[in-house]
C-alpha cells in the first residue's frame, strides 16, 4: 500500500498532484471561498504552474483552473502519496 | 392563456450565474438592444436591467445580476446579487424568477450556486450553457436526468448561436412556482439535528420563514464562537442556545465551516454521477496549450508587454485621427457661430465658454471607445485573468491586486479610462486606491507642458554619449509620476484604505472567442456614461473659468492686458505669495489657475500672457519659448523662469490634478464628492510639498541662477 503525507499546497511543484486534506484557518472568509469553490475533504488537485515572478500558483481543480497566492495555498492541507 | 399573461404581465426575472458562465451573451441575446445601465443604490456595481419580449407579446423585466460563485457574499457584487435575490435592495423588486444560468464545463462548481438558489425556495429555472464545449470536453450530460434530480426545469442552449433560446423563453412563461421538492442534501446526523432545533428556535423567536431559518442556522453554526456575541440581530437565549451547539458539534470532531459545504457538494456528486458521462478521455486542453506560452516565465512577460505595446500604440495611433477630426469640427462650429452671432459677450460666452468645455470631454471620446474596446476584448477572451496572474507579484509589494496593473496601466494614456477601467477590480477598497492613484500617472495632456518647458530651458546636451539630458528629463518626469503613484498606493493600504490582505482567489478561465456583439455593446455603454455624467459638469466649469478670464471687461486693451487684469489674472496675483516659495510667480499663478480645467491649457495661456498668437499646444512655439527664456522681472531684473522654475513647474504638473475631467469621473465612479474631493487635497499637497523641497534643494547647489 501507498504511504501518504500531509504537505501545504504552496510547496508542491508543478504537475504534482494529491487530494484536499482539511483548510488550516478558523472560520475566516479565505476558508468559505476555498471550500465554496469546491476544495473540500479530499478533492483531487493538481498544480499547474507558477507564475512568472514565483507568485500566485495555478491549480486544477474539477475541472477548472483557479489561482491564488502562496500565502493562501499555505491554508490548504494536501494528502500527497510518497514514492 | 389569458391567465399566464396575467401572470406573467409585470414579471421581474434575475439572471444570476458564476463568473464568465456566459450570463452577459444569454442577457444580451434576450433583450437584444433593449437594455440600460445604471447603478445599485450606494454601491459602485453596475446593475444592468433589460427587457424581454416572449413570442406572445407579452414583456418581462430581466436583470443581470453580477456574477456570483455563492450566496455567502464575499465581495460587493456578490453582496448585491445576494441582496437582490432576497428583495433587500430599494427600487429594485424581489425577483418572481430566477434564471440560474449553469456552465455545462464546470458543472459541480456551478450547481452549488443552484442548490443555494433552490433552498431559498424562488421559483428557478436551469440555463445550462456552453453544452458545445463540454461535448468537445467529452462531457455528455443527460439534461432530462439532471433536471429530475434537481427537481427544476433545466434547458441547454447555445446562447452565442441562439440555440435553445425559445425554449427558454417558453420555460421562463410558465414557470410560476417554486419546487416543490424537499431539500435533498443531507448533513451529517449530528449536525442535522442541531440545524432542525435550531431552524425551530428561529422560527419561533423571531417569526423567520422556514428558508431563511434555515440559512440563519448555517451562519450561526459555522461562525466562530466569539463572534457570536456581535450579531445582535438574534437574541442573547438564541446565542447562548448556538454556543452550546458549538460546544457539541466541536467535541464530536466536526469541522463546522466546512461541514456545511460538504454535505452540498456530496449531493452534486451524486447528482453528477447519474445525470453525466464521460464519454473520451479528458486531453489536454486548447487553453492549457495557450497557457504554456501566454503564462511562461518568459515568454508570459513578453506576451503581455508586446501585447500591451500593441494596445495602447493602436488606442494612441487610432485614436488620433478622430481626435483631430473632432477638434476641427468644433473650431468649425465655433467659427460659424463666431459668424453668426455679434461680437460680445454673448459670442464669446458661447464660442470660448460654452463650445470649447465640450469640446474638451467629446475629445476623449476615441480614446475611450478604443480602451474600452480593447478591454472588453481582453476580458472576453479570458486573458485579463492571466495579466492579473502574471503582475500579481508586483502590485501585491504595494499591497494591491494584480488587477490594478491595467488600470494603472491606461492612466499613461489619459487617467480618465484608467479610473473607468477600475470597475474589474472587485475588492472595493483595492478598487477606490487605484482610482486615487492613477492621476498620479502622466497622461497624455501634460506631454505639451513638458515638452515646452523642456524644449525652452533643459539643454540639449549629452549625458554619457548617447543620452540626451532633454529625454532623461523627460523620462524622469514619467518615473517620478509612476513612483509616487506606488508610494502612494502602500501609504494609502497602510493606512486610510487599511483592510485584511484581500482574497486574490481567481478562477482563470478557458480561452474563448469574443462576442464581438457584448463587447461593442459593453463599449459603447460606458462610453455613453462618461459623456453624460463628465459631459454636463465640464461645461459648467469650462463657463465658470471662461467667466473669471473675461471679465471685468477692459476696452482696447490686448488680450495679455485683458487676461491680466481678469479674475483669474487677479487670482494668479492673490496665490503668488502661496507660490512663491515654489518659485513662482504670478503669471505662472495665472497659468495655474487657467489649467485648473484640464493641464494642456497651461501652454496657451503662456501664450495669451506673452502675447503670442497661435501657441501651439503640440510643441510650443519657438517664439513663446524665446519670450519666455528672456523674460526679466521688472525690478529686479531678474529672470522669472530659471531652469530650477522649469523643473519645479513640472514636477507640480506630474503630481498635481489639474484635471476636471477626472474630478468629474472620480465622482461618477465613487457616487459622491468625498473621494475626488479628498484627492484632490491628497495631490495638491503631495505636488506643493515635492515641488518646495526640489526648489529648496535646487537653489542649495546653484540650479537658480
Amino acid at each position: 500500500m501507498e504511504s501518504t503525507i500531509e504537505v501545504q499546497l504552496d510547496t508542491m511543484i508543478p504537475g504534482e498532484r494529491g487530494t484536499v486534506s482539511r483548510i488550516n484557518t478558523v472560520g475566516s472568509a479565505l476558508k468559505q471561498r476555498l471550500l465554496e469553490m469546491g476544495l473540500i475533504r479530499g478533492t483531487l488537485v493538481e498544480l499547474v504552474r507558477v507564475a512568472p515572478m514565483g507568485d500566485p500558483i495555478e491549480v486544477r481543480v474539477r475541472g477548472y483552473r483557479l489561482s491564488m497566492r502562496r500565502l493562501e495555498a499555505e491554508s490548504v492541507i494536501i494528502l500527497k502519496a510518497t514514492h | 392563456m389569458g391567465s399566464v399573461q396575467t401572470a406573467v404581465h409585470s414579471k421581474n426575472i434575475a439572471l444570476i450565474g458564476n463568473p464568465n458562465c456566459g450570463k452577459t451573451t444569454l442577457f444580451n441575446e434576450l433583450t437584444g438592444l433593449r437594455q440600460k445601465v445604471g447603478n445599485y443604490p450606494g454601491v459602485t456595481v453596475e446593475k444592468k436591467e433589460g427587457r424581454v419580449i416572449f413570442e406572445n407579446g407579452v414583456s418581462a423585466s430581466i436583470l443581470d445580476l453580477p456574477g456570483t460563485y455563492s450566496l455567502t457574499a464575499n465581495s460587493p457584487d456578490e453582496k448585491v446579487a445576494t441582496d437582490v435575490l432576497l428583495g433587500r435592495v430599494v427600487h429594485t423588486p424581489a425577483p418572481d424568477l430566477v434564471v440560474c444560468v449553469v456552465d455545462a464545463t464546470n458543472l459541480e462548481r456551478n450547481l452549488y450556486l443552484v442548490s443555494q438558489i433552490i433552498d431559498r425556495h424562488l421559483p428557478v429555472i436551469v440555463a445550462l450553457t456552453m453544452i458545445d464545449l463540454a461535448e468537445e470536453l467529452g462531457i455528455e450530460i443527460d439534461v432530462k436526468r439532471l433536471e429530475r434530480e434537481l427537481g427544476v426545469r433545466v434547458v441547454s442552449i447555445i446562447a452565442n448561436k441562439g440555440i435553445g433560446i425559445s425554449e427558454l423563453k417558453d420555460a421562463m412563461l410558465r414557470t410560476t412556482n417554486a419546487t416543490s421538492k424537499p431539500r435533498q442534501w443531507q448533513l451529517p446526523d449530528a449536525v442535522h439535528k442541531e440545524t432542525e432545533e435550531l431552524v425551530s428556535i428561529l422560527r419561533n423567536r423571531h417569526q423567520l420563514a422556514d428558508q431563511q431559518a434555515f440559512h440563519d442556522a448555517i451562519l450561526l453554526l459555522t461562525s466562530q464562537s466569539d463572534l457570536l456575541d456581535h450579531m445582535d440581530r438574534f437574541d442573547p437565549e438564541v446565542r447562548e442556545h448556538v454556543k452550546r451547539d458549538h460546544q457539541k458539534l466541536d467535541f464530536l470532531g466536526f469541522d463546522r465551516q466546512s461541514v456545511f459545504v460538504e454535505s452540498r457538494y456530496e449531493w452534486i456528486k451524486l447528482i453528477c454521477a447519474a445525470s453525466t458521462k464521460q464519454t473520451a478521455r479528458s486531453k489536454m486542453g486548447t487553453s492549457d496549450k495557450i497557457d504554456r506560452f501566454v503564462t511562461h516565465r518568459i515568454w508570459g512577460f513578453f506576451i503581455f508587454l508586446g501585447l500591451m505595446t500593441v494596445v495602447f500604440q493602436t488606442i494612441f495611433t487610432w485614436a488620433n485621427a478622430p481626435m483631430e477630426l473632432i477638434g476641427n469640427g468644433f473650431d468649425w462650429v465655433g467659427q460659424q457661430v463666431t459668424a453668426l452671432i455679434p461680437p460680445g459677450d454673448l459670442q464669446d460666452l458661447t464660442v470660448n465658454g460654452a463650445i470649447a468645455g465640450v469640446a474638451a470631454v467629446v475629445t476623449f471620446l476615441p480614446q475611450i471607445l478604443f480602451l474600452f474596446l480593447f478591454l472588453g476584448l481582453l476580458e472576453d477572451t479570458g486573458y485579463m485573468s492571466r495579466a492579473a496572474f502574471i503582475m500579481d507579484r508586483l502590485m501585491s509589494k504595494v499591497g494591491l491586486h494584480g488587477k490594478s496593473f491595467i488600470p494603472m496601466l491606461s492612466s499613461f494614456a489619459c487617467a480618465i479610462p484608467g479610473i473607468m477601467a477600475t470597475r474589474t477590480i472587485e475588492n472595493p477598497k483595492d478598487r477606490l486606491v487605484t482610482m486615487l492613484v492613477s492621476p498620479l500617472i502622466s497622461c497624455s495632456a501634460r506631454l505639451p507642458v513638458y515638452t515646452l518647458l523642456i524644449a525652452a530651458f533643459i539643454p540639449n546636451t549629452n549625458v554619457l554619449g548617447i543620452f540626451s539630458l532633454a529625454g532623461i528629463t523627460m523620462v524622469s518626469m514619467y518615473l517620478l509620476g509612476l513612483v509616487a503613484a506606488l508610494a502612494m498606493a502602500w501609504l494609502f493600504k497602510k493606512t486610510l484604505l487599511r483592510s485584511a490582505p484581500p482574497i486574490f482567489i481567481m478562477e482563470l478561465p478557458p480561452y474563448r472567442l469574443p462576442s464581438l456583439r457584448s463587447v461593442l455593446l459593453q463599449m459603447w455603454e460606458r462610453s455613453w456614461l462618461f459623456l453624460k455624467r463628465a459631459g454636463t459638469f465640464i461645461l459648467g466649469v469650462s463657463i465658470i473659468l471662461w467667466f473669471l478670464a473675461s471679465y471685468p471687461r477692459l476696452d482696447n486693451v490686448s488680450a495679455a492686458e485683458q487676461l491680466k487684469h481678469s479674475l483669474a489674472g487677479q487670482a494668479g496675483h492673490l496665490i503668488e505669495p502661496l507660490i512663491k516659495p515654489l518659485g513662482f510667480d504670478w503669471r505662472i499663478g495665472i497659468g495655474l489657475v487657467g489649467s485648473i480645467l484640464q493641464r494642456e491649457v497651461f501652454v496657451s495661456t503662456m501664450g495669451t500672457i506673452y502675447n503670442i498668437q497661435n501657441a501651439d499646444e503640440n510643441e510650443g512655439s519657438v517664439s513663446l519659448r524665446q519670450q519666455m527664456q528672456q523674460d526679466r522681472d521688472p525690478a529686479t531684473g531678474a529672470p522669472t523662469f530659471t531652469v530650477l522654475t522649469a523643473i519645479c513647474l513640472m514636477v507640480y504638473y506630474v503630481l498635481a490634478m489639474q484635471c476636471m475631467s477626472t474630478v468629474a469621473v472620480m465622482r461618477r465612479e465613487t457616487n459622491g464628492w468625498k473621494w475626488p474631493l479628498f484627492q484632490i487635497g491628497y495631490m495638491t499637497t503631495l505636488a506643493y510639498s515635492v515641488t518646495f523641497v526640489v526648489y529648496r534643494i535646487g537653489l542649495y547647489i546653484g540650479l537658480g541662477g
